[in-house]
């Protein structure tokens, strides 16, 4: 391998010239620029770009080490993804400069204390993985790695700490295996393998409760839903089988062996795991998504198995990058796609699973819903003779697996595929799923078409969808979003309060006020009038219903229409509704006029919780109730209570820190 | 929990230490688009737009409902309310809207994930608005609609056909 002299490479200049004119602050940019781009695209390769970038950073060490060390040590925690070129370039750094690489290494000891000690797990782990990669590269004798990973699963022997603290320290022992297994293994066997009967011990006793709770699918065909450290333990246990050769996994380094060979190496301080506190909060398990086998992708490379390590390091780098990347779209999916080890695996495969597995991730996925399906548009867009064919093949499999998904997950998967072919103009091949129009409409198929075919239509417009899916998909079409107003036909000129209805209208149309409104529905009589209280304001579900529907009739135009009607006339709905019952009656009608609109339904009961026409209660109690059993099913239902419960929510979190607030003002006042 | 703030002479973790390059957030940043007709500083101007919940939403279809709009940016947040844009004299959309959200990330969502992406087949753009003024939900150009419907010379089927100065030629 040619190594380049660092100042050919045009980055590193000539450093000390440059640096007597610049400031401080452009320096350290300067800096974390050059280390945060090496292994990035270039036109050299990525044993010169390191090897030029040590040298320059070596060169900086006598001014600039403690920025230097922080950038390390912070690229260390928040680029994973490319922790072995990081690796390999203090490597380098140790074998020009050894106590520069024993300031590093103590640097990143305080660093993952730091992290415990504030809840950063999940930082924490890149940390660990990083130190224990770092034996690779001759910075970390290999006994002090094995003696901090004793101290780590003997905190399973800790009485009295909550599982997911264990679970924590084995994970971190565990997931650090892929990298530096083979080295400690080489070094302590016997060590090794006291650790890993421990480790099986304990996850043999570890409760696994929450499984079924986290699983996408309850059936267990075609793939297991695995928890997180059954999965991982299967994972290393085949590593060590194949004597911990692991093939996946770029290692700079090894071109760089005779170099850091002649490297001395520190010892790991001893380390004490810090002990649990109250404030402790450790990571939630996890169940471990698989959609994909080597079977799905017979014409490419093979899939690796679910339970081989390169599985378990491609899926970690995905899930990182896409932490790393996911405010910037394009960079995130160009990052994805430029994995290495392109044509040795299925990327495609790798990269939607992944995918899906944020999106479906129970309780939450980790970001956003709406990013996942602009994501997999721009990987569209960069692969668009590949990916749109993975992305299919992942629908097809995801519809024939509905019967068993939890429904959480199905409601994803619609806003998701919805929404998505709503971006390509509503092209699919609809007549694949004509099994569903076998099957009774509740069943989760034709359910989940029905679904999918009504957000298609919030998307567009009615027609759009019946022109979009063959005839006989007719009866899964969503209902014509029309109003339906109870006095609007001659023909009911019959029912009680029709006339108030015609006067209503009337009056609204010529801009009458609150007053003449009051005044006009006095005369609607009161089917209960026995239960008259004597105040005057009594329950008068015939009034609601005419002004409500009247109302609504006028205003169906557009949610503005509708929005503006609320409003002008606020102080005669708060007054009708002001009873309980009142309030549930208001949605009665609501749901009476606009039940082939639930887009609308949802946005009026939105606006009168907000305007305070209806409370929470209400809605709740609206939605239990047996006249709307019948549409109990239907996802509109469940996004208007979902809705209002996270309204609920920031309404009291606000409240919350405005009380906050308001205390500490009051102590700061009180001091004076 | 915030991290623990640096020492002198020491390598710890700086607070909130992070790296430029994952700071990165282009999506959400200010375009080069200033409202000519904003009564204000250039300063203020920029002020309320980085504070601000509301988008502007362009090259909408003519066709294209309130309804679709709140669909759709709703999957980025709650909606305060939308605003369509109006021809001035015909009162009829003319391709653009406002929409504000209650909450300024969920207006930053959208512009990471639904401007650029399609609504009615057409790629929609999204921009930061200062905020809505009564008269701004109309068209500027001198027919009534949007200036940029004025001068186009392609025909655009859901923005009218042609342009307005083809059209009179």
């Amino acid at each position: 391998m040619s190594r380049r002299r660092h100042s050919d490479d045009s980055d590193a200049g000539q450093p000390h010239k440059r640096r007597r004119t610049s400031e401080p602050s452009e320096i350290e940019e300067r800096l974390e620029s050059l280390i945060c781009r090496v292994g990035e695209k270039s036109n050299s390769s990525l044993e010169s770009n390191l090897e030029g970038l040590a040298g320059v950073l070596e060169a900086d060490l006598p001014n600039y080490k403690s920025k230097i060390l922080r950038i390390l040590c912070t690229v260390a925690r928040l680029l994973p993804e490319k922790l072995t070129v990081y690796t390999t370039l203090v490597g380098l750094l140790n074998a020009r400069n050894y106590n520069f690489g024993g300031e590093f290494v103590e640097a990143m000891i305080r660093q993952l204390k730091e992290c415990l000690k504030v809840n950063m797990y999940n930082e924490a782990v890149h940390l660990v993985r990083f130190l224990s990669d770092l034996v690779n590269c001759h910075v970390i004798a290999a006994p002090s790695m094995v003696a901090m990973f004793e101290n780590f699963v003997s905190v399973t022997q800790e009485e009295d700490v909550p599982q997911v603290r264990c679970d924590w320290y084995i994970f971190a022992f565990l997931s650090s295996l892929p990298w530096v297994g083979k080295e400690l293994y080489e070094k302590k066997d016997a060590e090794m393998d006291r650790l890993l009967s421990q480790t099986e011990s304990y996850l043999k006793r570890r409760q696994k409760i929450h499984v079924p709770m986290l699983q996408v699918w309850t059936a267990d065909k075609p793939h297991p839903q695995e928890e997180y450290l059954d999965c991982l333990w299967s994972q290393i246990q085949k590593l060590k089988k194949d004597r911990w050769q692991e093939r996946h996994i770029l290692r700079p380094y090894l071109a760089f062996d005779s170099v850091l060979c002649e490297a001395l190496q520190h010892n790991l301080p001893p380390f004490t795991p810090p002990p649990h506190t109250e404030d402790s909060v450790y990571p939630m398990p996890r169940v471990i998504f698989r959609m994909f086998d080597y079977t799905d992708d017979p014409e490419g490379p093979v899939m690796p198995g679910s339970h081989s390590v390169e599985r378990f390091v491609i899926e970690e780098n995905l899930h990182c990058i896409i932490k790393s990347h996911w405010k910037e779209r394009k960079t995130c999916a160009a990052q994805l796609l430029s994995y290495p080890g392109n044509n040795k695996i299925p990327l495609n495969y790798h990269i939607v699973e992944v995918i899906f597995a944020e999106l479906f991730q129970l309780p939450s996925p980790p970001h956003i819903e709406v990013m996942y399906t602009t994501l997999l548009i721009e990987l569209c867009k960069l692969q668009p003779g590949s990916l749109p064919q993975v992305l299919a093949q992942a629908t097809e499999m995801l519809y024939m697996r509905l019967d068993t998904m939890n429904t959480t997950c199905v409601d994803r998967f619609i806003n998701w595929f919805s929404h998505h072919l709503s971006n390509f103009q509503f092209r699919w091949s609809w007549e694949d799923w004509s099994d569903c129009l076998t099957q009774d409409l509740e069943k989760p198929k034709p359910k989940f078409v029905r679904e999918v075919l009504e957000k298609c239509m919030r998307l567009s417009y009615h027609q759009r969808i019946i022109d979009i899916v063959p005839a006989s998909f007719s009866v899964l079409s969503p209902a014509n979003p029309v109003c339906v107003y109870k006095y609007g036909d001659e023909s009911n000129r019959s029912l009680p309060g029709y006339t108030v209805a015609l006067c209503l209208t009337i009056a609204i149309k010529n801009k009458a006020s609150n007053d003449e409104i009051f005044s006009i529905l006095k005369d609607v009589p009161n089917p209960n009038q026995d239960d008259d209280d004597g105040e005057g304001f009594t329950f008068n579900p015939l009034k609601i219903e005419v002004f409500v529907q009247t109302l609504l009739h006028l205003a169906a135009k557009s949610f503005s229409h509708s929005f503006s009607a609320l409003a002008k006339f606020h102080e005669v709905f708060k007054t009708l509704a002001e009873s309980d019952e009142g309030k549930l009656h208001v949605l009665r009608v609501v749901y009476e006029v606009w039940k082939n609109h639930p887009q609308m339904i949802a946005v009026l009961v939105d606006k009168m919780i907000r305007t305070q026409i209806v409370d929470c209660a209400a809605v709740a109690n609206w939605i239990f109730s047996s006249e709307l059993a019948h549409d109990f099913t239907r996802f509109y239902i469940w996004e208007i209570l979902h809705s209002t419960i996270r309204k609920m929510n920031k309404h009291v979190l606000k409240i919350h820190k405005e009380l906050e607030e308001t205390k500490a003002r009051l102590a700061r006042q009180h001091k004076r | 929990a915030g991290l623990a703030s640096p020492r002198p002479g020491c390598a710890a973790m700086s607070s909130g230490g992070t790296l430029s390059i994952l700071r990165s957030d282009s999506y959400a940043e200010l375009s080069q688009y200033r409202d000519q007709h904003f009564r204000g500083t250039r300063y203020d101007q920029e002020r309320l737009l980085r504070k601000s919940c509301t988008l502007y939403v362009g090259n909408l279809s003519f066709y294209t409902t309130e309804e679709q709009i709140h669909e759709l940016f709703g999957k980025s947040g709650d909606i305060k309310k939308v605003i369509m844009g109006l021809d001035k004299v015909k009162k009829t959309a003319c391709g653009f809207c406002f929409v504000e959200y209650y909450a300024r990330g969920d207006a930053e969502n959208a512009m990471r994930y639904i401007n650029g992406t399609r609504l009615d087949d057409r790629i929609i753009r999204t921009d930061w608005d200062a905020g809505f003024k009564e008269g701004r939900q109309y068209g500027r150009g001198r027919s009534g609609g949007q200036v940029r419907d004025e001068y186009r010379q392609d025909y655009d089927a859901g923005r009218g056909g042609y342009g307005k100065t083809v059209q009179c030629q």
